[in-house]
Order: structure tokens, then sequence, then C-alpha cells
């Protein structure tokens, strides 16, 4: 069973004193998550990520379309039982401690008085926060209350956990920690859907993702196959000082170590550059592919919404940046 | 669902109580205890008379001001803070259970504040007049007829906090009391006007909470009893357009987007 299925779901506001302005949200979007996955949901800010949560979680109506999470209609409120959900900068409530904030979500998901304090002390624990279970909210630092975000969207043992930009907010210690909690829900069969504009989080984590860009969905796919998407670069190795001027000519700097020289170029311009090489009588040392990421492949999906020659000089800076 | 009601009129009342809400308290102590003090030196009539007057008006007023300072919040200031998106998004939490919950928060709060003033008050009343008896039954009633008040003006407050930003909900919500404590003048002026006036000022005069209804203060200060029609009467009508509030609140948020 999907554990997520998104047909058409698409969002519209009205904006301006008149309410006579139309900005889109989310475009038609169709996406499906299985059970199981952990999916990462990608773009800069304003691709349409946080609307596609709100939308998802009945925070927000939608102006056409429909979905379903874990068989059932996102309207039915029952399901809620089974999903955590962690907003981008939780804000909670400062006069709780941690302890009484998890408690209560925990009383309103509907968990069983007699398991409520072992799964709240369990829930705080995994998040390295046990110690302060009864420390006021208001005395946290931001780091800390990622983590209690993180507590209260597990507290339940939901099957489904969407966690929006989870790594906002987070020292690279943290980070790491969200990382492995996130790798042992995945573990223990939950479905993980993120949303994060941290691509290296997302490559190392999860099974599929989906790029939007200005609230329409760019790509979706396994992280590989879409890398593969992405035509390379390739790294050019030679001798021969007099080559520079002419491989240059190409759009690429030369990087030069005694008498090696090396240059990284788009695949397309490889010929050109063995031409040139050959005909300034340089000696070619090697030619390695060099391996596509899945910022190159973002930034691709990105790219292609600007216009054509301007935005392709910017995605070739990028991707060497 | 009685589960997740308490739960979140709990969390309301703690939050209440925790932001030191019921300091208030300690200024209605030193003012009790002032006027006994002060207005102890003249005749005992009297004396009574002022501290029923000065200490049912102060119970009222404090609880009006909490009700309208906390209850222009319950709902906007959650969703500024985002505080409720943990609540509402994943958690089955239909959004009149926080409405509803937030208002028993509330309505909560401002009877236990209520009752502790009350104590404080009816211990000033015995020490002034010697005693407590059956005569002095009238002043329950007046402070029931209070407690009717703060569920007029939660209601309404949270009505203005579903769509409104806190610093407009106030002024609704002090306007729509000032206006309700003239109501029956309203009422006695729309009667001496003609055509379009009248017809707008008796539904004006209709429309806004009947708070004149409910305020007993000087006519139990002077030992008139309460018709028990009228306590009937204002239960009857607090219950009515208490819901009817409510309603329109749980309507609006129903169809809101939390962006």
């Amino acid at each position: 069973m999907a554990a997520i299925e998104i047909l058409g779901l698409e969002k519209s506001y009205t904006t301006g004193f008149f309410r006579n302005k139309l900005k889109t949200g989310l475009k038609p979007l169709t996406l499906t998550v299985e059970e199981g996955e952990v999916f990462g949901c990608l773009g800069p800010n304003g691709a349409g990520k946080t609307t596609t949560l709100k939308l998802l979680l009945g925070l927000v109506f939608p102006t056409a379309g429909t979905a379903r999470i874990l068989g059932r209609p996102i309207d039915d409120i029952e399901m809620k039982r089974w999903i955590g959900f962690l907003p981008e900068q939780p804000y909670f409530y400062d006069h709780l401690t941690p302890l009484e904030l998890l408690d209560y979500y925990a009383r309103l998901s509907g968990v069983d008085a007699r398991e409520r304090k072992a799964k709240v002390a369990r829930a705080l624990a995994r998040v390295g926060m046990g110690e302060h279970g009864r420390t006021q909210l208001r005395k946290f630092s931001k780091g800390m209350l990622q983590r209690v975000g993180i507590a209260q969207a597990i507290v339940h043992d939901p099957r489904l956990v969407l966690l929006d930009e989870p790594m906002s907010g987070l020292d690279p210690v943290g980070r790491r920690e969200v990382r492995d909690l996130v790798q042992e829900l995945h573990d223990e069969g939950k479905t993980i859907f993120f949303s994060t504009h941290i691509l290296g989080d997302a490559e190392t984590l999860c099974d599929r993702v989906a790029v939007l860009n200005k609230g329409e969905l760019r790509g979706v796919g396994i992280v590989d196959d879409l890398v593969r998407e992405v035509k390379g670069d390739v790294e050019v190795v030679w001798t021969g000082a007099q080559a520079v001027g002419p491989i240059e000519a190409l759009g690429a700097r030369t990087k030069i170590t005694g008498d090696v020289l090396r240059v990284v170029l788009p695949e397309a311009k490889l010929d050109q550059a063995l031409d040139a090489l050959r005909q300034n009588g340089a000696r070619l040392t090697s030619v390695t592919p060099v391996r596509a990421t899945l910022e190159d492949y973002f930034l691709s999906k990105i790219d292609d919404a600007k216009d054509g020659a301007s935005a392709d000089g910017a995605h070739a800076t990028e991707v060497r940046a | 669902m009685i589960g997740r009601l308490w739960a979140i009129a709990f969390n309301t009342f703690r939050e209440a109580v925790r932001d030191r809400v019921l300091y208030n308290l300690i200024l209605f102590a030193l003012l009790i205890v002032g006027a006994s003090v002060l207005f102890g030196q003249i005749s005992l009539d009297i004396n009574r008379i002022v501290l029923i007057n000065l200490g049912l008006t102060a119970i009222s007023l404090f609880g009006i001001i909490i009700a309208i300072f906390i209850g222009i919040g319950l709902v906007s200031k959650e969703i500024e803070k985002k505080t409720l998106y943990t609540v509402l998004a994943a958690r089955p939490v239909r959004r009149w259970e926080f409405i509803a919950g937030k208002f028993l928060g509330l309505v909560m709060t401002l009877m236990v504040n209520a009752g502790l003033m009350s104590v404080g008050f009816f211990a000033a009343v015995l020490y002034v007049s010697h005693g407590l008896g059956r005569a002095d039954w009238p002043l329950v009633t007046a402070i029931y007829f209070i407690l009717l008040q703060f569920v007029l003006i939660t209601a309404l407050a949270l009505l203005f906090s579903t769509f409104s930003t806190p610093i407009f909900s106030s002024i609704f919500a002090f306007a729509i009391f000032a206006l309700g404590t003239f109501a029956e003048d309203l009422r006695g002026f729309a009667q001496m006007a003609h055509g379009v006036t009248r017809w707008a000022m008796t539904f004006a005069s209709y429309l806004v909470p009947n708070f004149a209804a409910l305020n007993v203060i000087s006519q139990v200060a002077h030992d008139t009893p309460v018709e028990p029609r009228l306590v009937l009467l204002n239960t009857a009508y607090v219950v009515v357009y208490a819901t009817a509030v409510l309603t329109a609140a749980v309507w609006i948020f129903g169809r809101r987007n939390l962006k």
C-alpha cells in the first residue's frame, strides 16, 4: 500500500487588498510515496514543499485534487493517529517542560494512559533530551527545540513521519544524530517524508526524491537514476603549458601543479578540448569522468526554469562552486 | 473526544497559571482588605454596601480584563507562533475540538480565579457583617451572573481571535462589552427613534450581548433579592448566545487556511 498518494493536488491563494490577485502555491502535483520509503522533497525556498505538507496535513485546503495517506483520505481525522509531523522552525508551548509537552501530544494522539509515560521517556531519550525532561522549553536553544520537535513527531509511534526541514538549526553533530535517527526509523519500517534544501542529507538518506521549483514538480525518482540523467563533467589532465589559453577559451579554469595541468569541463566540450591539446602539442595524461551529484541534478532542474543562455552560465558556475 | 477536549482545556488553564495570570488575586486581596479597613470606620450598613459593590465589581472587571486579554490570543497567538500546527496537523483533533477546548480552558481559568476571589470577598463580608446567613444568598447569585458574563466575553474574544489580530480583537471585545453594558439603554433609545434608525438600533441592541441583565451588583448590595426567573432566563440566554458565537468561531476557523 502507498503511504502517500497525491493526485493532482493544487493550491492557489488570492492576495491583494481586494483579494483579486491569484498566487499559485502548488501547481497540480501527482506523486506516490511507498510505505517503508525515505522520500525527500527538495526545492529552494518558495518551491512548494511546505505547501505540499500543509495540504497533506489539512492545515490548508486544496484548490483542486485529492490525496490519500495510509489508504485514507486526507480529511479522515482518524488517519492522524498514525502520522507524526515536525513543522519547519517549530515553536512549542514554552511554559511546558518536554515531559509535559510530549505527554500532552501523546494524549491528543490517543496513546493509552498506561503506555504514555514510557513512550514519552523513550522519545526524549531517542533525541538525546532525556536529561532535560523537566526544564521549561523557554530555556532551550533552537537546536534543543528541534530535537524536542522530532521527539513529539515520534512519541506516538507513527507509521508515517513527515519532517519539514528537520536539520534546520542543528549543528553538525545534531544533524548527524538526526540522520541516524531517520535511518533507525526507516529500519523499523516507518515511512519518512521530509522536505529539505540540504542536498547532502537527502542524498545520504533518501530512497527517492522529488524536486519542486516554483510550485511545480520538476523531477522524481531514485537518487542514482536521477543523477545518471545529468550529463556529467570530465577531468582532463595533461602536460604542456602552451595549451592553457585554448583550453580556457572553452570556459574552464586551469589548475597548475608543477608541470601537470588539469581542468574540469562539461562532457560536451571534451572533443574540443582534446583537439586543442593535440593542436598545441600538449601531452594528454588522463581523462576521468566526474560523477554527477544530486546537487548537479537539483541545479539542472532549477536552472530549467530560468532563461536559456544565462541559466546555463549560472549552472556551470554553481556546479563548480 | 472528551479526553482531547480536556487535554486542550487543561493545557490552556496551565498556560494561564504559569503566565502568572492569577497574580491579579494579590491586587484583589489588597483592594478588599484596604476597603474593609478603610470603610470599617463608617457605619455598618454603608460599609457593607460599599464592600459588596466594590468586591463584586472587582471580581467582574478583573475577570473581564483577563477574559479579553487571554481570549483574543487563544487562536491568533497559536497561529502566529505555529504551536497549533503540531496539534491540528498530526493529531486526531478536529478544529471544533480545538476551539471548544480553548474556550473551556479559559472559562476554567476564570472560574478558578473568580472562585478564589469569592472566598476572599465572603471573608471580607463576614468580617464587616459579623456573620453570613440566608440573606446573603443574592451575593452568590450575583457571582453566578458574573461567571455568565465571563462565558459570554470569552466566547466573543475567541470568535474575534479566529479571524483578527490581537489588537483589533481587543478593540472589538472591549467595544462589544461596553455596548452590551448599555444594551437596555440602547433599546430605550431605539423606542424613541423612527424609521430605519429605529429598526437598526433595535436590531443592534438585540445583537449585542446583554451584559446589563447580568449585572445585579447594585441590587444585591441593597439586599434586594434576585428573582429565580431571572436566573433561569439569564442562564438560557448565555447558553444560547455563547453557543451561537462559538458556532460562528468554529465555522470561521474551520474554513481558514493556516498558512
